[in-house]
């Protein structure tokens, strides 16, 4: 096995387990890579990539633009707040417009859900989703399981909790597909209001009690409160959601075992997690960050290198 | 498919300690040498001459590196299949160090161009150098030779130079494999 079964990266559910071991394995090399001293290699110099993001995002653009560069490929970007978007155009003719001028490659983040799929059908690019509204973020994923791997030897047979907001989360579903193709046993924990009804059918446990659920896990991956997703008041307050499932120094050291504590981030502290937490040994979410680059390094390469001459 | 033994384990033992004692002529203590084995197969030649180095001649502080010239091909997109990675393992700066590259087979010579780039990444190096164990002539598309050669061949374009090393595939040869 030393290819992708697909020509693009839409979601975690589109791939199989021989996949994220192919794009781990890659990344074990880029790893070592971005920590030489001179941290680019010229694989990709005659690719060039578009990063569509019409949604707003730090971490992910700036990673997947590092990412790009590493592997010296020519990079545009575009942002829907400073473009044509705001005059009417569709998304096929942005993308095609930009496509016309030889561009290999799209990573595109997008507020519509399937956003990346309706695209790949109608655009002659590899696409990359970055993310398309609540639905998937594949490298957000593929880096978590990465990071776990590195931190725990392997990602098979870990109990995993994703605390927060599940409802308006894209890293939760993900997160539920990678980590169950990989053997590990996933649950959630939040509000009520913030789990999706059916979500017990993808065969994951929900347990609405925090210290039950850290009690149980290896690892809980806390995810930030969507405000700007929520319509309506899914808790009465900020406090009273901290108070519930907030994750702090005390809950953590009266627990009976160390948990490894995750974050994609951006994270609002005293919110989801308190900062003594966040910055402590427990915490990987660094090291989620610098996986990211590599993790993203090795989905590029690999889905460069179906793209055809 | 037939297949030709080029060289058997006796000739590829003495060969091995020719090019032990041609490296430590040019080098003395190996004090600012550093060997590169290249990957996939390279490696197998270097972890040998490191051990002849150090239990035969008795020569101390051999530092070795692999290094893996995958992101550095020239083939990128141009074959059928997914260029796959290997290990690089260089815990050093090679800067102003004598550098000796040692793969297998030296053939086209565009492995050895891909290696050339590949280690700039670790430091600008004092000079650099090539060692291979079999140097198939008149097949080059670079203008590289190498400094220390085991042996010199002639292979017409359908055959393949095949090396064996007992701690992979059961025996120490070279054969030469129609295709």
């Amino acid at each position: 096995m030393s290819e992708l079964s697909v020509n693009h990266l839409l979601g975690i559910k589109y791939l199989n387990k021989q996949d994220i071991q192919l794009i781990f394995e890659t990344a074990d090399h880029f790893k070592e890579v971005i920590n030489r001293p001179i941290k680019k290699v010229p694989s990709l110099r005659d690719i060039t990539i578009a990063n569509l993001f019409f949604e707003n995002s730090t971490r992910t653009k700036l990673s997947f633009e590092l990412a790009e560069k590493r592997l010296s490929a020519d990079v545009l970007n575009f942002s829907s707040s400073q473009s044509s978007v705001k005059k009417g155009e569709t998304l096929i003719d942005t993308v095609n417009n930009i496509l016309s001028m030889k561009v290999d490659m799209v990573v595109m983040r997008h507020p519509n859900p399937g956003a990346g799929v309706f695209l790949s059908k109608h655009v002659k690019a590899s696409i990359i989703n970055a993310g398309d509204g609540a639905h998937e973020h594949p490298t957000q994923a593929l880096l978590d399981s990465y990071s776990i791997r590195e931190k725990l030897g392997d990602v098979k047979g870990k109990k995993v909790v994703i605390v927060g907001d599940i409802l308006h989360s894209r890293v939760a579903l993900s997160n539920i597909f990678a980590l169950q193709l990989q053997g590990a046993q996933v649950m959630v924990c939040g509000p009520k209001t913030l789990i999706p009804k059916y979500i017990d059918k993808l065969g994951v446990k929900v347990e609405t009690n925090l210290r039950t659920a850290l009690n149980w896990c290896d690892v809980a991956n806390m995810l930030r409160v969507q405000n700007e997703r929520m319509d309506i008041s899914y808790f009465p307050s900020t406090r009273e959601y901290t108070q519930q499932f907030g994750v702090n120094k005390e809950l953590l050291n009266s627990l009976n075992k160390e948990i490894t504590i995750m974050h994609p981030g951006p994270i609002n502290r005293g919110v989801e997690i308190t900062s003594d937490v966040a910055d402590s040994k427990q915490s990987i979410i660094l090291d989620q960050v610098q996986n990211g680059v590599a993790i993203r390094m090795a989905v590029i390469y690999l889905l460069a290198s179906k793209i055809k001459q | 498919m037939s297949q030709k033994v080029l060289l058997n384990a006796k000739e590829v033992n003495i060969i091995l300690h020719r090019l032990a004692c041609q490296l430590i002529e040019k080098h003395n203590d190996f004090s600012n040498t550093v060997l590169i084995g290249l990957q996939p197969r390279g490696i197998f030649l270097a972890d040998r001459l490191t051990k002849i180095l150090k239990e035969d001649y008795k020569i101390k502080n051999i530092q070795l590196g692999y290094l893996d010239i995958t992101f550095y091909r020239d083939d990128f997109r141009r074959g059928q299949k997914t260029l796959e990675a290997n290990k690089t393992k260089i815990n050093f700066l090679v800067e102003d160090k004598n550098i000796v590259f040692i793969d297998d087979v030296l053939y086209t010579g565009r492995s050895i161009r891909a290696a050339l780039t590949a280690i700039q990444s670790f430091g600008r190096p004092n000079e650099i150098e090539l060692l291979t164990l079999i140097d198939r002539r008149f097949s080059r598309h670079l203008p590289i030779q190498p400094d220390y050669r085991g042996r010199q061949v002639d292979v017409i374009n359908n055959e393949k130079v095949k090396v064996n090393w007992i701690e992979h595939d059961k025996e120490d040869s070279v054969y030469l494999i129609e295709k």
